[in-house]
């Protein structure tokens, strides 16, 4: 049964499309066998700044090379938004595009008068302005918490928009307050250009590939060229032509099942492409099945065990002397959720024990429905249980109290301002921002030396600790994580 | 209030963004009653600015939709009782968002019940609808010495304090030099013979400062515009006359000339200032400050390879004066068009516009108010000026001069491209910094 309707605006939030979660504590395998009936969300009683959709909906479509977005909100709500232009700046030699221009990024600066009154006149006047400003081919309208509240109807001042300037202008409906999971930002976006920029196919082209990701590097390329296609990034670098071929593509593969999980399943059930049904390459066992996915879809299976044995080897020497070094080390991972999981798969792969996990939500089953896409339960079955197993929305507070507890020998981190707790705490942190960094055999290697460098070069972390200031109570510290947890002891 | 249509390229905030004044504080937390996205977008619009207990680590109600329907005030009341179990801090300010002042939650009042207990928490609106940080950080202020400051007046008789200012200057995180300019401009009074509440960053005196407040003898503002209502509040409050220096005081002008007010008004206001000590220092501070332009002067006057010679700002008020001013009378380069992005209220532009104007009196500059710097770009990239020209401005600024072939130094927010830490603006040392960034960013184009 699906979830997913393109006929309406909005996308439906993750906690009730996938029963998605933001509390919990346990182990992994527990987590996973749970599954989605069993599993209720906890609530907390305390809590700190989380995520926004808002953001998530933004890097997806202000990375589309020929795209405006226009946040519709008081200028806040855009703050964080630069940061993307700096970041397709820099990536864009990872991607081939040669000159990256300045990203067009608008707020409409609601005002007080507007927030009794209504935006939308002032939102059709900003359409305008950023159209003549831009020439843009394409623009997003991100909503917001004060114009969702007032209750602005963003989609009937973007249909006009849209008649008057002949450009597809779509709205995203994003507001923060709708969901305690920000990666439904993810979906919102998704489900706006499923629902107004892709066209129903007329072809399939068995040469194209759909890569659902953010702006790691291209790994794909040389991955598919064997199998005679290319990658079809969406949606990060993509041109507005790219995103119109997605209907068309032969498959669809993710580097994050939590980044794609809705985008994947639309492309299937509302254009045809099918969405490989292996998680993400990490780890060796995964590699080899998503490989083999990848070759039965395309009914080239023989090429893709030419393309493992092949990698296999190259890699697994150097793997097996990563593994020695790094016997006897300790982890605790700390990320969103399947890239949580696919730093788990890694690790469990060099030979690194977890000691525990701060995973920012959990999804039981994602929206195509298949367990194959299941990184966590893949992880469990592969390499085992994972302790300590905390699913929490970026709550600082207990990723500290467990990492002050379990004392892992390094952190590894996915999202901004977690490494600063393992440092101050004289643990070795890691932050790798190319998703694709550690995807396939070579991936390994590349995860592993970076792991063994980062805790061979501690001196910094050990000299930040002596002098790090704590802003966490003695009384803090010394209470189980889950204590704020519904069920926890401070319930 | 902006009524620009669009804002692109912000290089403020809304009012929310003001949280960044409590991180300022030492040991000072604040907590936000809003949505779940506004401590992220705050965090990611100032960068490098987590302090003590902001960022990642600041509490918040995160408004889901159960609190848009029914009210979040039980969820505070929640979030502010544990985070007295969790975070171990001296000063507790309550800032609210859209979504609180929208569903009309009354956080004053359960503020109160934990004041009353004794708690030093104070609550202040900051709906992102209604002001921007730049305005907000005035209300934050206000609301500290109010709800707070107050409660310590009995021990802190006004004005009992005849040598002891309260200095109200940068605007900390949005100035990206505050921590650097307030350490000096409490090195310079100090060489007055003053003592300076500075309020914020690790030259304050944290809570303890605040506290004292009152017993200053007079105030000093330092801005074209932004924290003028503090220094009016604290006027009527504790009867502190203040001193208006109306820009940042960059280099020998300036900073000579700021001095000199403060040191006029110093002694009006009756505090015991040495006043020949007093001038020895200042005298002392020019001549050093001097002895550098000269050295420079060679170099200015003969490098032979190329320098700018013309300069676009894009920047507040308050740099936006200081720096044309500076940048003409002091290092040689002729300020063009500026542009001021700080959302400057109607009822101040036409003094600043004065005091530009009193740069020279044989050019005209012409400003333009701006708060669409995208705006603003789209009309510079229609100026060309003879020669080599010099951009400064935010991290945004940067693409403009690389597309426009202009030396480009990064000054204001956002600052991708540049971490600035301790390094001060204000000043004569300051102005010698910004020499140096100049020529440094200019010199390395021919490595």
């Amino acid at each position: 049964m699906t979830k997913i309707n393109l006929a309406l605006p909005a996308a439906a939030i993750r906690e009730i499309r996938i029963n998605s979660i933001t509390g919990y504590q346990g182990d992994a395998e527990e987590l996973v066998k749970a599954g989605g009936c069993d599993l209720k969300d906890k609530e907390r009683s305390f809590s700190q700044c989380m995520g926004c959709t808002t953001s998530k909906a933004a890097c997806m479509t202000i990375l589309i090379q020929d795209a405006a977005v226009i946040s519709h909100g008081p200028v806040g709500c855009a703050s964080c938004l630069h940061e993307f232009s700096f970041t397709y700046r820099v990536n864009a030699p990872l991607r081939g595009v040669k000159k990256p221009t300045p990203r067009r990024i608008f707020s409409t600066n609601l005002q007080e008068k507007e927030a009794i009154y209504g935006g939308g006149l002032k939102l059709a006047q900003a359409i305008r302005e950023v159209q003549n400003r831009t020439n843009a081919k394409v623009i997003f309208v991100l909503t917001t918490c004060a114009s969702g509240i007032i209750g602005d109807d963003v989609e009937s001042v973007c249909t006009e928009a849209e008649e008057e300037l002949g450009i597809p202008v779509v709205p995203i409906f994003c507001e923060g307050f709708r969901s305690k999971v920000w990666t439904t930002g993810f979906d919102a976006a998704y489900h706006a250009i499923a629902r107004k920029l892709i066209p129903k196919p007329q072809q399939r082209r068995k040469d194209l590939i759909n890569v659902i990701n953010f702006w790691g590097s291209d790994v794909f390329s040389q991955w598919f060229a064997p199998f005679g296609a290319k990658p079809n990034y969406i949606t990060p670098y993509a041109t507005l032509d790219n995103l119109k071929q997605a209907g068309e593509a032969v498959a669809t593969v993710q580097a994050c099942s939590t980044l794609g999980s809705y985008l994947g399943a639309v492309l299937e059930q509302d254009f045809g492409v099918p969405e490989i049904p292996a998680a993400p390459p990490y780890g060796i066992a995964q590699t080899d099945r998503w490989f083999r996915a990848l070759g039965q879809i395309l009914g080239q299976e023989s090429v893709a065990e030419k393309l493992i044995a092949e990698k296999k080897k190259e890699f697994l020497p150097k793997i097996e002397a990563l593994r020695r070094k790094l016997a006897g080390k300790t982890a605790y991972v700390t990320a969103g959720a399947a890239h949580g999981h696919a730093l788990l798969a890694v690790l469990g792969e060099l030979g690194v024990t977890p000691c525990g996990a701060a995973i920012f939500h959990h999804d039981p089953v994602y929206d195509s429905g298949r367990p194959e896409n299941d990184q966590l339960a893949q992880r469990v079955a592969d390499y085992g249980n994972v302790p300590n197993y905390n699913v929490c929305n970026k709550q600082e507070f207990e990723l500290v109290n467990a990492l002050n507890r379990l004392r892992p020998d390094v952190l590894l981190a996915r999202h901004g301002g977690m490494t600063l707790w393992g440092a101050k705490l004289g643990i070795p942190a890691l932050l790798v921002g190319d998703e694709h960094y550690a995807m396939g055999y070579e991936g390994l290697v590349n995860y592993g030396e970076r792991l063994v460098e980062v805790m061979e070069n501690d001196e910094f972390v050990k000299d930040l600790a002596k002098h790090a200031v704590m802003p966490y109570t003695k009384w803090w510290l010394a209470q189980p994580p889950s204590y704020f947890l519904r069920g926890g002891t401070g319930q | 209030m902006s009524k620009a249509v669009v804002i692109e390229q912000q290089r403020y905030t809304c009012a929310i963004g003001a949280l960044q004044s409590v991180v300022a504080i030492p040991r000072a937390v604040p907590i936000l009653h809003a949505g779940p996205g506004c401590g992220e977008m705050i965090a990611g619009f100032f960068e490098r600015s987590a302090g003590y207990a902001g960022g990642s680590t600041a509490p918040c109600t995160n408004f889901s939709e159960k609190e848009v329907v029914f009210g979040g005030i039980n969820r505070l009341r929640q979030i502010i009782g544990n985070t007295y179990k969790v975070l171990d801090t001296d000063l507790q300010v309550v800032l609210t968002g859209c979504t609180a002042a929208i569903v009309g939650d009354d956080v004053d009042s359960l503020v109160a019940e934990f004041a009353a207990e004794g708690k030093p928490i104070v609550t202040v609106a900051t709906a992102g609808f209604n002001a921007t940080n730049f305005e907000a950080h005035s209300l934050v202020v206000k609301a500290i010495i109010d709800q707070y400051v107050r409660r310590f007046e009995a021990e802190n008789k006004p004005r009992s304090s005849k040598n002891t200012v309260n200095l109200l200057a940068s605007i900390p995180y949005q100035d990206p030099f505050w921590k650097g300019n307030l350490t000096e401009y409490k090195r310079l009074l100090a060489g007055l013979g003053l003592k300076a509440n500075v309020l914020f960053g690790p030259e304050s005196g944290g809570v303890r400062e605040w506290q004292s407040i009152p017993k200053a003898n007079f105030n000093i503002l330092v801005s074209p515009w932004y924290g003028k209502p503090i220094a009016d509040h604290l006027k009527n409050r504790y009867g502190q006359d203040y001193t208006w220096f109306r820009h940042i005081p960059i280099g020998a002008n300036a900073t000579g000339a700021f001095l000199d007010q403060v040191l006029e008004f110093a002694l009006q206001q009756g505090a015991e200032i040495d006043e020949q000590k007093a001038r020895a220092f200042i005298q002392h501070e020019v001549a050093a400050y001097y002895e550098e332009i000269e050295n420079l002067a060679t170099f200015l006057l003969e490098f032979r390879y190329g320098l700018p010679n013309h300069a676009h700002i894009l920047h507040d008020a308050g740099y936006v004066l200081a720096l044309t001013k500076f940048l003409l009378h002091e290092v040689g380069i002729v300020p063009k068009e500026q542009f001021i992005t700080d959302g400057t209220p109607e009822e101040f532009q036409e003094a600043i516009r004065a005091d530009l104007k009193r740069t020279s009196n044989k050019r005209e500059i012409p400003l333009f108010f701006e708060p669409d710097a995208g705006k603003a770009q789209a009309l510079l990239r229609g100026i060309r000026h003879k020669g080599r020209g010099l951009i400064i401005g935010a991290g945004w600024d940067r693409e403009l001069a690389r597309e426009k072939g202009y030396d480009f130094l990064s000054a204001a927010l956002p600052s991708p491209y540049r971490l600035v830490m301790t390094t001060n603006y204000a000043g004569f040392s300051g102005g010698l910094r910004v020499i140096e960034d100049i020529y440094h960013m200019v010199l390395s184009t021919y490595a």
